[in-house]
Protein backbone atom coordinates (compact mmCIF):
# COMPACT_ATOMS: atom_id res chain seq x y z
CA UNK A 1 0.00 0.00 0.00
CA UNK A 2 2.77 2.38 1.01
CA UNK A 3 4.63 1.57 -2.20
CA UNK A 4 1.55 2.35 -4.28
CA UNK A 5 1.14 5.73 -2.56
CA UNK A 6 4.83 6.45 -3.08
CA UNK A 7 4.51 5.62 -6.75
CA UNK A 8 1.54 7.96 -7.14
CA UNK A 9 3.43 10.74 -5.34
CA UNK A 10 6.43 10.19 -7.60
CA UNK A 11 4.27 10.42 -10.74
CA UNK A 12 2.61 13.57 -9.42
CA UNK A 13 6.02 15.09 -8.75
CA UNK A 14 7.06 14.29 -12.33
CA UNK A 15 3.89 15.88 -13.67
CA UNK A 16 4.61 19.03 -11.65
CA UNK A 17 8.19 18.97 -12.94
CA UNK A 18 6.84 19.06 -16.51
CA UNK A 19 3.90 21.41 -15.96
CA UNK A 20 5.61 24.24 -14.06
CA UNK A 21 8.34 24.82 -16.66
CA UNK A 22 5.72 24.44 -19.40
CA UNK A 23 3.51 27.14 -17.88
CA UNK A 24 6.51 29.42 -17.46
CA UNK A 25 7.50 28.72 -21.05
CA UNK A 26 3.98 29.62 -22.20
CA UNK A 27 4.13 32.90 -20.24
CA UNK A 28 7.51 33.86 -21.67
CA UNK A 29 6.59 32.66 -25.16
CA UNK A 30 3.92 35.38 -25.22
CA UNK A 31 6.59 37.85 -24.13
CA UNK A 32 9.02 36.57 -26.77
CA UNK A 33 6.30 36.81 -29.38
CA UNK A 34 5.55 40.44 -28.59
CA UNK A 35 9.25 41.35 -28.43
CA UNK A 36 10.28 39.49 -31.60
CA UNK A 37 7.36 40.75 -33.66
CA UNK A 38 8.06 44.17 -32.22
CA UNK A 39 11.63 44.16 -33.44
CA UNK A 40 10.54 42.75 -36.80
CA UNK A 41 8.23 45.75 -37.13
CA UNK A 42 10.96 48.16 -35.99
CA UNK A 43 9.51 48.95 -32.58
CA UNK A 44 10.55 47.90 -29.11
CA UNK A 45 7.60 45.93 -27.81
CA UNK A 46 6.61 45.72 -24.12
CA UNK A 47 9.28 47.44 -22.01
CA UNK A 48 7.43 49.00 -19.05
CA UNK A 49 6.72 46.26 -16.49
CA UNK A 50 9.87 45.21 -14.69
CA UNK A 51 13.39 45.56 -16.08
CA UNK A 52 13.11 45.76 -19.89
CA UNK A 53 9.56 44.44 -19.69
CA UNK A 54 10.51 41.05 -18.27
CA UNK A 55 7.58 40.99 -15.82
CA UNK A 56 5.00 41.76 -18.53
CA UNK A 57 3.65 38.16 -18.85
CA UNK A 58 3.22 37.95 -15.05
CA UNK A 59 1.28 41.22 -15.07
CA UNK A 60 -0.87 39.96 -17.96
CA UNK A 61 -1.64 36.71 -16.15
CA UNK A 62 -2.58 38.55 -12.93
CA UNK A 63 -4.80 40.93 -14.88
CA UNK A 64 -6.62 38.11 -16.68
CA UNK A 65 -7.21 36.14 -13.48
CA UNK A 66 -8.60 39.18 -11.65
CA UNK A 67 -11.14 39.95 -14.39
CA UNK A 68 -14.74 38.90 -14.21
CA UNK A 69 -15.86 35.82 -16.13
CA UNK A 70 -18.96 36.84 -18.07
CA UNK A 71 -21.36 34.12 -19.17
CA UNK A 72 -23.68 35.32 -21.96
CA UNK A 73 -27.42 35.17 -21.14
CA UNK A 74 -28.56 32.77 -23.84
CA UNK A 75 -25.48 30.57 -23.76
CA UNK A 76 -25.31 27.00 -22.59
CA UNK A 77 -23.71 27.59 -19.21
CA UNK A 78 -22.26 24.14 -18.60
CA UNK A 79 -20.72 23.73 -22.06
CA UNK A 80 -19.53 27.35 -22.02
CA UNK A 81 -17.51 26.75 -18.86
CA UNK A 82 -16.28 23.27 -19.80
CA UNK A 83 -15.04 24.27 -23.31
CA UNK A 84 -11.76 25.90 -22.19
CA UNK A 85 -11.04 22.86 -20.03
CA UNK A 86 -11.58 20.57 -23.02
CA UNK A 87 -9.13 22.76 -24.86
CA UNK A 88 -6.34 22.71 -22.29
CA UNK A 89 -6.78 19.07 -21.17
CA UNK A 90 -5.46 17.38 -24.33
CA UNK A 91 -2.83 20.10 -24.80
CA UNK A 92 -1.30 19.21 -21.41
CA UNK A 93 -1.98 15.45 -21.45
CA UNK A 94 0.01 15.01 -24.65
CA UNK A 95 3.19 15.99 -22.76
CA UNK A 96 3.06 12.69 -20.86
CA UNK A 97 4.82 10.79 -23.64
CA UNK A 98 7.35 13.44 -24.70
CA UNK A 99 10.91 12.23 -23.92
CA UNK A 100 13.28 15.01 -22.84
CA UNK A 101 16.39 12.86 -22.93
CA UNK A 102 17.15 9.15 -23.25
CA UNK A 103 14.82 7.62 -20.66
CA UNK A 104 13.60 10.94 -19.22
CA UNK A 105 9.91 10.57 -19.94
CA UNK A 106 6.79 10.46 -17.78
CA UNK A 107 5.15 7.52 -19.59
CA UNK A 108 7.25 5.44 -21.97
CA UNK A 109 4.22 4.31 -23.97
CA UNK A 110 4.68 1.91 -26.84
CA UNK A 111 2.16 3.69 -29.07
CA UNK A 112 3.31 7.19 -28.08
CA UNK A 113 3.04 8.75 -31.52
CA UNK A 114 -0.50 7.47 -31.98
CA UNK A 115 -1.43 8.74 -28.52
CA UNK A 116 -0.22 12.23 -29.37
CA UNK A 117 -2.07 12.23 -32.67
CA UNK A 118 -5.28 11.14 -30.93
CA UNK A 119 -4.95 13.78 -28.20
CA UNK A 120 -4.15 16.66 -30.53
CA UNK A 121 -7.18 15.72 -32.60
CA UNK A 122 -9.34 16.06 -29.48
CA UNK A 123 -8.31 19.67 -28.88
CA UNK A 124 -10.78 20.80 -31.54
CA UNK A 125 -13.71 20.00 -29.24
CA UNK A 126 -12.82 22.90 -27.00
CA UNK A 127 -13.05 25.24 -29.98
CA UNK A 128 -16.25 23.75 -31.42
CA UNK A 129 -18.07 23.61 -28.10
CA UNK A 130 -16.94 27.13 -27.19
CA UNK A 131 -18.26 28.44 -30.49
CA UNK A 132 -21.58 26.68 -30.17
CA UNK A 133 -22.24 27.22 -26.47
CA UNK A 134 -21.64 30.97 -26.63
CA UNK A 135 -24.72 31.36 -28.86
CA UNK A 136 -23.09 34.10 -30.88
CA UNK A 137 -22.81 34.20 -34.64
CA UNK A 138 -19.15 35.19 -34.73
CA UNK A 139 -18.15 32.51 -32.28
CA UNK A 140 -20.14 29.96 -34.24
CA UNK A 141 -18.54 30.91 -37.55
CA UNK A 142 -15.12 30.63 -35.94
CA UNK A 143 -15.94 27.18 -34.59
CA UNK A 144 -17.15 25.95 -37.98
CA UNK A 145 -14.03 27.23 -39.70
CA UNK A 146 -11.80 25.66 -37.11
CA UNK A 147 -13.55 22.28 -37.32
CA UNK A 148 -13.23 22.04 -41.11
CA UNK A 149 -9.64 23.23 -41.03
CA UNK A 150 -8.47 20.86 -38.32
CA UNK A 151 -10.06 17.82 -39.97
CA UNK A 152 -8.38 18.72 -43.26
CA UNK A 153 -4.89 19.23 -41.86
CA UNK A 154 -5.00 16.32 -39.46
CA UNK A 155 -4.99 13.88 -42.37
CA UNK A 156 -1.85 15.41 -43.89
CA UNK A 157 -0.29 15.47 -40.42
CA UNK A 158 -1.15 11.81 -39.88
CA UNK A 159 0.38 10.81 -43.20
CA UNK A 160 3.55 12.76 -42.41
CA UNK A 161 3.79 10.84 -39.13
CA UNK A 162 3.30 7.56 -41.00
CA UNK A 163 6.50 8.37 -42.90
CA UNK A 164 8.39 8.81 -39.62
CA UNK A 165 6.87 5.62 -38.28
CA UNK A 166 8.03 3.73 -41.38
CA UNK A 167 11.54 5.15 -41.12
CA UNK A 168 11.94 4.44 -37.41
CA UNK A 169 9.97 1.19 -37.36
CA UNK A 170 8.39 2.16 -34.04
CA UNK A 171 5.63 4.30 -32.56
CA UNK A 172 7.64 4.92 -29.40
CA UNK A 173 9.04 8.45 -29.38
CA UNK A 174 12.30 7.43 -27.66
CA UNK A 175 12.89 4.76 -30.31
CA UNK A 176 12.13 7.26 -33.07
CA UNK A 177 14.80 9.63 -31.76
CA UNK A 178 17.31 6.81 -31.34
CA UNK A 179 16.63 5.69 -34.93
CA UNK A 180 18.02 9.07 -36.04
CA UNK A 181 21.28 8.53 -34.15
CA UNK A 182 24.45 9.18 -36.14
CA UNK A 183 24.87 12.73 -37.29
CA UNK A 184 22.96 15.74 -38.49
CA UNK A 185 22.56 13.99 -41.85
CA UNK A 186 20.97 10.97 -40.16
CA UNK A 187 18.06 12.96 -38.80
CA UNK A 188 14.78 12.40 -40.59
CA UNK A 189 14.48 15.94 -41.89
CA UNK A 190 16.63 15.05 -44.89
CA UNK A 191 15.09 11.80 -46.22
CA UNK A 192 11.61 13.09 -45.36
CA UNK A 193 12.02 16.73 -46.28
CA UNK A 194 8.54 17.13 -47.86
CA UNK A 195 6.92 15.35 -44.90
CA UNK A 196 8.89 17.53 -42.49
CA UNK A 197 7.74 20.74 -44.17
CA UNK A 198 4.15 19.53 -44.49
CA UNK A 199 4.11 18.41 -40.87
CA UNK A 200 5.30 21.76 -39.63
CA UNK A 201 2.90 23.78 -41.79
CA UNK A 202 0.03 21.49 -40.79
CA UNK A 203 1.08 22.01 -37.19
CA UNK A 204 0.80 25.77 -37.66
CA UNK A 205 -2.65 25.25 -39.19
CA UNK A 206 -3.69 22.83 -36.44
CA UNK A 207 -2.81 25.31 -33.68
CA UNK A 208 -4.83 28.03 -35.47
CA UNK A 209 -1.83 30.29 -35.75
CA UNK A 210 -1.21 32.93 -38.38
CA UNK A 211 -1.41 32.69 -41.38
CA UNK A 212 -4.03 29.98 -40.72
CA UNK A 213 -5.83 31.81 -37.91
CA UNK A 214 -9.18 32.20 -39.66
CA UNK A 215 -10.89 30.63 -36.61
CA UNK A 216 -10.24 33.88 -34.77
CA UNK A 217 -9.73 36.21 -37.71
CA UNK A 218 -10.29 39.50 -35.94
CA UNK A 219 -10.88 41.55 -39.07
CA UNK A 220 -13.80 39.31 -40.13
CA UNK A 221 -15.36 37.65 -37.10
CA UNK A 222 -14.11 39.79 -34.18
CA UNK A 223 -12.21 37.10 -32.26
CA UNK A 224 -13.83 33.94 -33.56
CA UNK A 225 -14.65 31.12 -31.18
CA UNK A 226 -13.54 32.94 -28.00
CA UNK A 227 -15.32 36.19 -28.69
CA UNK A 228 -17.55 35.84 -25.61
CA UNK A 229 -14.85 34.65 -23.25
CA UNK A 230 -13.26 36.88 -20.65
CA UNK A 231 -10.97 36.65 -17.65
CA UNK A 232 -9.73 33.21 -16.62
CA UNK A 233 -11.73 31.30 -19.23
CA UNK A 234 -10.08 33.32 -21.98
CA UNK A 235 -6.69 32.87 -20.32
CA UNK A 236 -7.18 29.09 -20.44
CA UNK A 237 -7.82 29.18 -24.19
CA UNK A 238 -4.74 31.31 -24.58
CA UNK A 239 -2.70 28.88 -22.50
CA UNK A 240 -3.93 25.94 -24.57
CA UNK A 241 -2.99 27.62 -27.84
CA UNK A 242 0.56 28.36 -26.69
CA UNK A 243 0.99 24.94 -25.05
CA UNK A 244 -0.05 23.40 -28.38
CA UNK A 245 2.50 25.54 -30.20
CA UNK A 246 5.29 24.34 -27.92
CA UNK A 247 3.97 20.80 -28.37
CA UNK A 248 4.14 21.00 -32.18
CA UNK A 249 7.65 22.49 -31.98
CA UNK A 250 8.74 19.73 -29.58
CA UNK A 251 7.28 17.03 -31.82
CA UNK A 252 8.96 18.47 -34.90
CA UNK A 253 12.25 18.49 -33.00
CA UNK A 254 11.77 14.90 -31.84
CA UNK A 255 10.50 13.40 -35.07
CA UNK A 256 12.51 15.21 -37.71
CA UNK A 257 15.41 16.95 -35.99
CA UNK A 258 16.90 14.26 -33.79
CA UNK A 259 15.34 15.25 -30.45
CA UNK A 260 18.01 15.45 -27.78
CA UNK A 261 20.82 14.27 -30.08
CA UNK A 262 23.69 16.70 -30.49
CA UNK A 263 23.95 18.40 -33.90
CA UNK A 264 27.75 17.95 -33.69
CA UNK A 265 27.54 14.17 -33.61
CA UNK A 266 29.88 12.51 -36.06
CA UNK A 267 31.99 15.65 -36.61
CA UNK A 268 35.57 14.82 -35.47
CA UNK A 269 36.56 17.62 -33.05
CA UNK A 270 33.28 19.35 -32.32
CA UNK A 271 31.64 16.16 -31.07
CA UNK A 272 34.19 15.77 -28.29
CA UNK A 273 34.19 19.49 -27.57
CA UNK A 274 30.41 19.55 -27.03
CA UNK A 275 30.07 16.12 -25.38
CA UNK A 276 29.52 17.72 -21.95
CA UNK A 277 26.32 19.49 -23.03
CA UNK A 278 23.28 17.60 -21.67
CA UNK A 279 20.82 16.27 -24.27
CA UNK A 280 17.92 18.30 -22.91
CA UNK A 281 19.77 21.48 -23.87
CA UNK A 282 19.81 20.44 -27.53
CA UNK A 283 16.13 19.50 -27.39
CA UNK A 284 15.18 22.86 -25.86
CA UNK A 285 17.33 24.68 -28.40
CA UNK A 286 15.57 22.87 -31.25
CA UNK A 287 12.15 23.58 -29.73
CA UNK A 288 13.04 27.26 -29.47
CA UNK A 289 14.25 27.24 -33.06
CA UNK A 290 10.93 25.88 -34.34
CA UNK A 291 8.94 28.18 -32.05
CA UNK A 292 10.74 31.11 -33.60
CA UNK A 293 9.27 30.06 -36.95
CA UNK A 294 5.76 30.34 -35.52
CA UNK A 295 6.44 33.95 -34.55
CA UNK A 296 8.26 34.71 -37.76
CA UNK A 297 5.32 33.42 -39.84
CA UNK A 298 2.97 35.62 -37.90
CA UNK A 299 5.04 38.72 -38.59
CA UNK A 300 5.54 37.87 -42.26
CA UNK A 301 2.47 36.34 -43.90
CA UNK A 302 -0.98 37.83 -44.38
CA UNK A 303 -3.93 35.64 -43.42
CA UNK A 304 -4.89 32.95 -45.91
CA UNK A 305 -8.27 33.13 -47.56
CA UNK A 306 -10.48 30.30 -46.33
CA UNK A 307 -10.89 28.43 -49.63
CA UNK A 308 -7.13 28.63 -50.17
CA UNK A 309 -6.56 26.96 -46.81
CA UNK A 310 -8.90 24.15 -47.76
CA UNK A 311 -7.29 23.77 -51.16
CA UNK A 312 -3.80 23.64 -49.67
CA UNK A 313 -4.81 20.99 -47.15
CA UNK A 314 -6.84 18.67 -49.35
CA UNK A 315 -5.42 19.14 -52.84
CA UNK A 316 -1.73 19.84 -52.18
CA UNK A 317 -0.62 18.38 -48.87
CA UNK A 318 -2.49 15.08 -48.84
CA UNK A 319 -1.44 13.98 -52.37
CA UNK A 320 2.15 15.10 -51.67
CA UNK A 321 2.38 13.09 -48.45
CA UNK A 322 0.96 9.98 -50.14
CA UNK A 323 3.52 10.24 -52.95
CA UNK A 324 6.36 10.71 -50.47
CA UNK A 325 5.20 7.71 -48.41
CA UNK A 326 5.76 5.57 -51.51
CA UNK A 327 9.20 7.15 -51.96
CA UNK A 328 10.10 6.39 -48.32
CA UNK A 329 8.81 2.84 -48.75
CA UNK A 330 11.02 2.30 -51.80
CA UNK A 331 14.01 3.83 -49.97
CA UNK A 332 13.47 1.47 -47.03
CA UNK A 333 13.16 -1.58 -49.29
CA UNK A 334 16.30 -0.50 -51.18
CA UNK A 335 18.04 0.00 -47.79
CA UNK A 336 19.16 3.42 -48.87
CA UNK A 337 22.02 4.71 -46.74
CA UNK A 338 22.77 6.30 -44.40
CA UNK A 339 19.21 6.27 -43.06
CA UNK A 340 17.68 2.90 -43.75
CA UNK A 341 20.64 0.50 -43.87
CA UNK B 1 -11.98 -4.62 -5.45
CA UNK B 2 -8.80 -4.26 -7.43
CA UNK B 3 -7.84 -0.97 -9.04
CA UNK B 4 -8.47 -2.30 -12.55
CA UNK B 5 -11.96 -3.39 -11.61
CA UNK B 6 -12.63 0.03 -10.12
CA UNK B 7 -11.50 1.70 -13.35
CA UNK B 8 -13.64 -0.71 -15.34
CA UNK B 9 -16.74 0.13 -13.32
CA UNK B 10 -16.16 3.86 -13.60
CA UNK B 11 -15.76 3.66 -17.38
CA UNK B 12 -18.62 1.19 -17.80
CA UNK B 13 -21.06 3.32 -15.79
CA UNK B 14 -20.12 6.48 -17.69
CA UNK B 15 -20.43 4.57 -20.97
CA UNK B 16 -23.92 3.26 -20.19
CA UNK B 17 -25.03 6.66 -18.93
CA UNK B 18 -23.66 8.44 -22.05
CA UNK B 19 -25.19 5.88 -24.42
CA UNK B 20 -28.55 6.26 -22.67
CA UNK B 21 -28.37 10.04 -22.91
CA UNK B 22 -27.60 9.87 -26.64
CA UNK B 23 -31.15 8.63 -27.30
CA UNK B 24 -33.02 10.45 -24.53
CA UNK B 25 -31.60 13.96 -24.65
CA UNK B 26 -33.67 16.56 -26.53
CA UNK B 27 -30.95 18.68 -28.08
CA UNK B 28 -29.19 16.95 -31.04
CA UNK B 29 -25.89 18.69 -30.24
CA UNK B 30 -26.00 17.32 -26.70
CA UNK B 31 -26.78 13.89 -28.12
CA UNK B 32 -23.71 14.07 -30.38
CA UNK B 33 -21.54 15.20 -27.46
CA UNK B 34 -22.77 12.29 -25.36
CA UNK B 35 -21.87 9.99 -28.24
CA UNK B 36 -18.35 11.45 -28.12
CA UNK B 37 -18.23 10.66 -24.40
CA UNK B 38 -19.45 7.12 -25.11
CA UNK B 39 -16.70 6.57 -27.70
CA UNK B 40 -14.09 7.94 -25.36
CA UNK B 41 -15.07 5.75 -22.41
CA UNK B 42 -15.27 2.65 -24.59
CA UNK B 43 -11.73 3.47 -25.75
CA UNK B 44 -10.82 3.48 -22.06
CA UNK B 45 -12.37 0.02 -21.67
CA UNK B 46 -10.41 -1.28 -24.66
CA UNK B 47 -7.28 0.12 -23.10
CA UNK B 48 -8.01 -1.97 -20.01
CA UNK B 49 -8.10 -5.03 -22.28
CA UNK B 50 -4.57 -4.14 -23.46
CA UNK B 51 -5.80 -3.33 -26.96
CA UNK B 52 -4.04 0.03 -26.96
CA UNK B 53 -3.80 0.33 -30.73
CA UNK B 54 -7.54 -0.15 -31.22
CA UNK B 55 -8.35 2.11 -28.27
CA UNK B 56 -6.23 4.99 -29.55
CA UNK B 57 -7.45 4.48 -33.11
CA UNK B 58 -11.04 4.65 -31.85
CA UNK B 59 -10.30 8.02 -30.28
CA UNK B 60 -8.35 9.21 -33.31
CA UNK B 61 -10.88 8.20 -35.95
CA UNK B 62 -14.26 8.43 -34.24
CA UNK B 63 -13.71 11.12 -31.63
CA UNK B 64 -11.15 13.13 -33.57
CA UNK B 65 -12.63 13.04 -37.06
CA UNK B 66 -16.03 11.39 -37.53
CA UNK B 67 -17.76 13.07 -34.60
CA UNK B 68 -16.26 16.46 -35.47
CA UNK B 69 -17.92 16.22 -38.89
CA UNK B 70 -21.08 14.95 -37.22
CA UNK B 71 -21.16 17.93 -34.86
CA UNK B 72 -20.39 20.20 -37.78
CA UNK B 73 -23.57 19.07 -39.53
CA UNK B 74 -25.77 18.80 -36.44
CA UNK B 75 -24.86 22.31 -35.25
CA UNK B 76 -25.94 23.79 -38.56
CA UNK B 77 -29.29 22.00 -38.60
CA UNK B 78 -32.27 23.91 -37.37
CA UNK B 79 -34.30 21.03 -36.03
CA UNK B 80 -37.74 21.77 -34.72
CA UNK B 81 -38.31 18.99 -32.20
CA UNK B 82 -42.08 19.29 -31.71
CA UNK B 83 -43.26 17.76 -35.05
CA UNK B 84 -40.95 14.81 -34.43
CA UNK B 85 -42.84 14.01 -31.26
CA UNK B 86 -46.28 13.98 -32.87
CA UNK B 87 -48.00 10.60 -32.95
CA UNK B 88 -45.85 9.18 -30.18
CA UNK B 89 -48.79 7.23 -28.71
CA UNK B 90 -49.99 5.80 -32.02
CA UNK B 91 -46.54 4.48 -32.93
CA UNK B 92 -45.85 3.23 -29.42
CA UNK B 93 -47.24 -0.35 -29.82
CA UNK B 94 -45.21 -1.05 -32.97
CA UNK B 95 -42.07 0.53 -31.54
CA UNK B 96 -42.40 -1.28 -28.23
CA UNK B 97 -42.88 -4.62 -30.04
CA UNK B 98 -39.77 -4.12 -32.18
CA UNK B 99 -37.72 -2.99 -29.17
CA UNK B 100 -38.92 -6.01 -27.15
CA UNK B 101 -38.02 -8.38 -30.01
CA UNK B 102 -34.54 -6.95 -30.34
CA UNK B 103 -33.93 -7.16 -26.59
CA UNK B 104 -35.13 -10.79 -26.65
CA UNK B 105 -32.87 -11.71 -29.57
CA UNK B 106 -29.86 -10.05 -28.00
CA UNK B 107 -30.52 -11.73 -24.69
CA UNK B 108 -30.59 -15.09 -26.50
CA UNK B 109 -27.25 -14.46 -28.18
CA UNK B 110 -25.25 -12.37 -25.76
CA UNK B 111 -25.78 -14.37 -22.61
CA UNK B 112 -24.08 -16.82 -20.31
CA UNK B 113 -24.58 -19.59 -22.84
CA UNK B 114 -21.95 -18.29 -25.25
CA UNK B 115 -20.10 -15.58 -23.39
CA UNK B 116 -20.11 -16.93 -19.81
CA UNK B 117 -16.98 -16.81 -17.70
CA UNK B 118 -16.57 -20.58 -18.13
CA UNK B 119 -16.81 -20.30 -21.92
CA UNK B 120 -14.27 -17.56 -22.54
CA UNK B 121 -10.80 -17.96 -21.09
CA UNK B 122 -9.38 -15.00 -19.19
CA UNK B 123 -6.86 -13.13 -21.36
CA UNK B 124 -3.21 -13.59 -20.43
CA UNK B 125 -1.57 -10.41 -19.15
CA UNK B 126 1.21 -9.46 -21.55
CA UNK B 127 4.63 -8.12 -20.51
CA UNK B 128 5.28 -4.40 -20.79
CA UNK B 129 7.35 -4.67 -23.99
CA UNK B 130 4.59 -6.48 -25.86
CA UNK B 131 3.64 -4.34 -28.87
CA UNK B 132 -0.02 -4.62 -29.67
CA UNK B 133 0.46 -2.53 -32.82
CA UNK B 134 3.20 -4.75 -34.23
CA UNK B 135 1.20 -7.95 -33.59
CA UNK B 136 -1.89 -6.52 -35.22
CA UNK B 137 0.10 -5.36 -38.24
CA UNK B 138 1.86 -8.65 -38.75
CA UNK B 139 -1.42 -10.60 -38.68
CA UNK B 140 -3.24 -8.06 -40.85
CA UNK B 141 -0.61 -8.09 -43.58
CA UNK B 142 0.08 -11.83 -43.67
CA UNK B 143 -2.80 -14.04 -42.63
CA UNK B 144 -5.61 -11.62 -43.45
CA UNK B 145 -4.02 -9.67 -46.28
CA UNK B 146 -6.73 -10.48 -48.86
CA UNK B 147 -9.76 -9.62 -46.70
CA UNK B 148 -7.91 -6.49 -45.60
CA UNK B 149 -7.16 -5.37 -49.16
CA UNK B 150 -10.70 -6.19 -50.32
CA UNK B 151 -12.14 -4.11 -47.49
CA UNK B 152 -9.85 -1.25 -48.50
CA UNK B 153 -10.99 -1.46 -52.13
CA UNK B 154 -14.65 -1.52 -51.09
CA UNK B 155 -14.08 1.58 -48.97
CA UNK B 156 -12.34 3.30 -51.87
CA UNK B 157 -15.28 2.51 -54.15
CA UNK B 158 -17.63 3.90 -51.50
CA UNK B 159 -15.61 7.11 -51.28
CA UNK B 160 -15.61 7.56 -55.05
CA UNK B 161 -19.33 6.81 -55.22
CA UNK B 162 -20.12 9.30 -52.45
CA UNK B 163 -18.09 12.01 -54.16
CA UNK B 164 -19.59 11.20 -57.58
CA UNK B 165 -23.12 11.39 -56.13
CA UNK B 166 -22.61 14.79 -54.54
CA UNK B 167 -20.46 16.37 -57.27
CA UNK B 168 -22.80 18.39 -59.42
CA UNK B 169 -21.73 21.19 -61.65
CA UNK B 170 -24.41 23.78 -61.34
CA UNK B 171 -24.82 26.47 -63.93
CA UNK B 172 -24.12 30.02 -62.94
CA UNK B 173 -22.03 29.42 -59.82
CA UNK B 174 -19.15 31.78 -59.31
CA UNK B 175 -16.32 29.33 -59.11
CA UNK B 176 -12.84 30.46 -58.13
CA UNK B 177 -9.69 28.76 -59.30
CA UNK B 178 -6.90 29.61 -56.83
CA UNK B 179 -4.27 28.14 -59.14
CA UNK B 180 -5.21 30.71 -61.75
CA UNK B 181 -5.55 33.44 -59.16
CA UNK B 182 -2.03 33.09 -57.85
CA UNK B 183 -0.62 33.21 -61.40
CA UNK B 184 -2.20 36.58 -62.12
CA UNK B 185 0.34 39.25 -63.10
CA UNK B 186 -0.02 42.97 -62.69
CA UNK B 187 -0.42 43.51 -66.43
CA UNK B 188 -3.51 41.23 -66.57
CA UNK B 189 -5.47 43.39 -64.18
CA UNK B 190 -4.00 46.82 -64.17
CA UNK B 191 -3.64 49.33 -66.96
CA UNK B 192 -1.69 52.53 -66.40
CA UNK B 193 -3.01 55.36 -68.49
CA UNK B 194 -1.16 58.58 -69.03
CA UNK B 195 -3.42 61.60 -68.85
CA UNK B 196 -3.03 65.29 -68.43
CA UNK B 197 -3.81 66.85 -65.11
CA UNK B 198 -7.35 68.26 -65.01
CA UNK B 199 -8.09 71.79 -64.08
CA UNK B 200 -10.01 72.26 -60.86
CA UNK B 201 -13.37 74.07 -60.93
Amino acid sequence: MLNAILEVVLILAKIVAIMVPLMLAVAYLTFAERKIIGYMQVRIGPNRVGPRGWLQPIADAVKLVMKEVIVPTNSNRFLFIIAPMLSIGPALAAWAVIPFDAGVVLADVDAGLLYILALTSMGVYGVIIAGWAANSKYAFLGAMRSAAQIVAYEIAMGFALVGVLMGAGSLNLTDIVLAQNGSLIHWFWLPMLPLFIIYFISGVAETNRAPFDVAEGESEIVAGFHVEYSGTTFAVFFLAEYANMIMIAALTALLFAGGWLSPFQGIPFLEAAFAWVPGIFWLLAKISFFLFFFLWFRATFPRYRYDQIMRLGWKVFIPLTIVWLVVVGVAIMAELGPWFD
Amino acid sequence: MSFEKFVFWVFALILVFAAFRVITVRNPVHAALHLVLAFFTSAGLWMLMEAEFLAITLVLVYVGAVMVLFLFVVMMLDINVSPLKEGFISYLPVGATVAGLIIFEMAMLVGDRYFGLDKVAAPIARPADYSNTRELGSVLYTQYVYPFEIAAVILLVAIIAAIALTMRRREGTKHQDPAKQVLVKRNDRLKIIKMDAEKGE
